[in-house]
């Protein structure tokens, strides 16, 4: 859970460059810990309209229409904290944005699609994907959307919660396969 | 903990403490034999595994640059790791998923069975499978290898009833959870599987073998192993007769140090060890140690592998349990008339879902990459081993352009695929395929091939020093006192996970070590 503290704490700062904000989703996670109705995450690197548009290139790459927004201001945070460490990349996401134009947020998503393939061996779409890929699918929201159970040893693993409850094929024979540890 | 003076030219100086240098350790330590074991890792413990992948990733992977060429597909998906191996207490037994089959007899005599194929250099093993089979008794014995000596198969998990009911649909009849070296119960006080999921990320049961837990610390209760950890060997010395006498090593302050030896063995697995042989180079040995042959480093091979992923419209929960328990077998045979010669293994996986998308998936972004992890919770997952063929030119060499942080040259991994790699790798995906779909999968998902977890061959045993690098003992043709102890030292690769072989030649080793240092011979 620490990954969505982050979007829980707002502490407007003067370094504060931008603001990405949403709604907390009933039922989510982030529900649990959340202080109020919204999230909301301070950028450092990036301005609000930066934000807005990285959040539409990261949602047209991967598209997950029913997964709180919540998981993909995950990915913005983890790039703007890179563009705050580092000049060349905070110069690499701008420029590329920039090229993007400021009509990428609200364009439709074929469009943004044709827009993205055109830059798709730029260091900037690359290295959006791979921090899309390396955030979006490891913390607790994606993890309920997609329904993965995550760390298992201090529950005592899935031996008695589930790892052989599909019903839908038959049991294997057991000299096939072996015996429940007693 | 005994500590071995660094002038003690008695010493053993193991370098790596993974499946060969771990139990090389143990056996020659249990003799009493004064054993001084270099490890480049730290120490960890299940009580510090991280069940965050991320983070068990960066804890026990070695990630000191490397580069590569070829057309293999690591090259092109995953430029900057050939290959996943460890750098920590225990080696690569720390991350692995414990599949431990053996070789065939057949295998051993892979040039005399699969003939001339242009572009391979293939050899036959300098030595039989009955002269091994002792030692893959002894292994399956001390490693508690399920479905052998009486010990339980693991029970099925979801994804392997989705592999068995698809074998048998498309008519495969050797499918079982396999030869696993996870404890299916509590044996060698080790507690039994509690199918977490996270074998890759250590094992905080110490259900599966790992010499970190069971090696390691036999030998060091004998009081004569000095472990040193976080230092990395740099350079293996010799004397004017052309026998090693000594390792230079940095030290877990980057000092450097010299440790005296008798005997070297080398087990850094197969990249390291190339690289270290080649690293010490001098006047008399202008090529490298070992290498008057020319094959240090040569005939690299990582065995063919790659995830295959079904989609079905019902849930699997895949990543319930351990990850690879689950195989088929009937492929592990040479019939030249499917296209191609050797065999493979289909054997079950699964990935957690930060992984997935990194390691599992092809590139691709968009509506349909993003509708295959839509079906993550309904997804079955199979993982291609079969045996690449060796050829003289898939490598490791010195790059000369590119230094580590003491200025040593980096290794450079060079891989080509062979037509033959090409066709099993078409065959065995066309049979998970049709496997799959036969129960219904709605979408088949070809993963990519990832960074190599078996490197092998780079030192290979050979009956003529021509050929290769190592004696039917892991000697070095060269240098009577230099030996190799890891996954570098296998002939050919065969289509077994090589752990349980590497463990087998390294007990029969050790026999003959302790013997030839009784009679004075070494």
């Amino acid at each position: 859970m620490d990954a969505l503290v982050n979007l829980n704490r707002r502490e407007l700062i003067k370094t504060t460059t931008g603001v990405l904000t949403g709604l907390v989703v009933a039922g989510s996670p982030l529900a649990l810990i959340a202080r109020g109705a919204a999230w909301a995450i301070d950028l450092g690197a990036l301005t609000s309209a930066e934000g807005a548009a990285l959040m539409a290139v990261t949602r047209t790459i991967a598209p997950h229409d029913k997964l709180d927004e919540a998981a993909y201001a995950l990915v913005i945070q983890a790039l703007d904290a890179d563009a705050t460490k580092d000049e060349k990349f905070r110069a690499t996401l701008k420029e590329g944005l920039a090229q993007l134009g400021s009509g990428f947020s609200s364009s439709a998503e074929n469009d943004r699609i044709e827009a993205l393939k055109k830059i798709e061996s730029s260091p900037f779409f690359q290295s959006v994907r791979l921090k899309t890929l390396q955030v979006l699918y490891s913390n607790p929201i994606a993890y309920a959307y997609f329904g993965y159970e995550g760390e298992a040893f201090s529950k005592g693993g899935y031996l008695r919660r589930g790892f052989n409850d599909l019903r839908w094929l038959p049991e294997v024979p057991p000299e096939d396969s072996g015996p429940l540890p007693a | 903990m005994s500590r071995i003076d660094f002038n003690d030219s008695g010493a053993v100086v193991i370098i790596g403490s993974g499946a060969g240098g771990g139990t090389l350790a143990h056996e020659l330590t249990r003799r009493g034999i004064k054993v001084v074991l270099l490890e480049a890792g730290k120490r960890q413990s299940t009580e510090t595994f991280s069940q965050v992948p991320s983070e068990a990733f960066a804890q026990l992977t070695w990630l000191d640059p490397r580069t590569q060429s070829g057309n293999w597909g690591v090259a092109r998906d995953f430029p900057t790791l050939p290959a996943w191996h460890c750098k920590t207490v225990g080696g690569t037994t720390v991350h692995w998923t414990a599949a431990t089959p053996r070789l065939e007899p057949w295998e051993l005599r892979a040039k005399t069975t699969y003939g001339e194929i242009a572009g391979a250099s293939l050899i036959d093993w300098p030595i039989s499978y009955d002269e091994l089979l002792k030692y893959y008794e002894i292994a399956e014995r001390r490693m508690g290898v399920t479905r052998r000596n009486g010990v339980p198969g693991l029970p099925a998990s979801n994804n392997f009833k989705v592999m068995y009911a698809a074998a048998k649909k498309v008519g495969y009849k050797q499918v079982h959870t396999g030869h696993i070296a996870i404890n299916s119960r509590a044996f060698d006080g080790r507690g039994f599987c509690i199918q977490q999921g996270f074998c890759v990320q250590g094992c905080k049961m110490a259900a599966k073998w790992s010499t970190l837990y069971t090696e390691i610390p036999r030998a060091e209760a004998t009081g004569n192993l000095d472990l040193r950890v976080e230092c990395t060997a740099t350079k293996i010395e010799h004397g004017a007769d052309g026998r090693v006498n000594a390792v230079l090593y940095r030290d877990a302050q980057g000092k450097e140090q010299r440790q005296k030896a008798r005997i070297v063995c080398v087990a850094g697995n197969a990249i390291e060890t190339a690289r270290l042989l080649l690293l010490s180079e001098s006047s008399k040995f202008p090529h490298g140690l070992a290498n008057s042959s020319g094959q240090v480093g040569r005939n690299y091979c990582h065995q063919l592998t790659g995830f295959l992923w079904g989609i079905f419209d019902k849930p699997v929960y895949s990543w319930r349990g351990a990850t690879i328990a689950g195989v088929v077998e009937d492929e592990v045979v040479n019939e030249p008339k499917r296209g191609f010669v050797g065999g493979y293994r289909m054997e079950l996986v699964t990935l957690d879902l930060p992984t997935f998308p990194l390691v599992g998936l092809p590139y691709g972004w968009g509506r349909d990459f993003a509708s295959i992890l839509e079906g993550y919770r309904n997804l079955a997952g199979v993982f291609l081993n079969g045996e690449d063929l060796p050829q003289s030119d898939n490598r490791i060499t010195l790059n000369p352009n590119v230094k580590d942080a003491y200025g040593l040259p980096v290794p450079h991994v060079h891989v080509d695929e062979h037509p033959n790699d090409q066709a099993m790798r078409k065959h065995a995906r066309g049979q998970m395929s049709k496997m799959y779909e036969a129960i219904g999968a709605k979408r088949i998902v070809h993963g990519p091939i990832p960074p190599a977890t078996h490197n092998l061959c780079t030192a290979r045993m050979s009956a003529d020093p021509r050929d290769g690098v190592t004696n039917a003992w892991g000697q070095t043709h060269d240098i009577k006192n230099l030996f190799i102890s890891d996954g570098s030292a296998l002939t050919t690769p065969g289509a077994a996970n090589p752990t349980l072989t590497i463990v087998a030649l390294a007990l029969r080793q050790a026999e003959y070590i302790t013997r030839e240092m009784k009679t004075n011979s070494i």
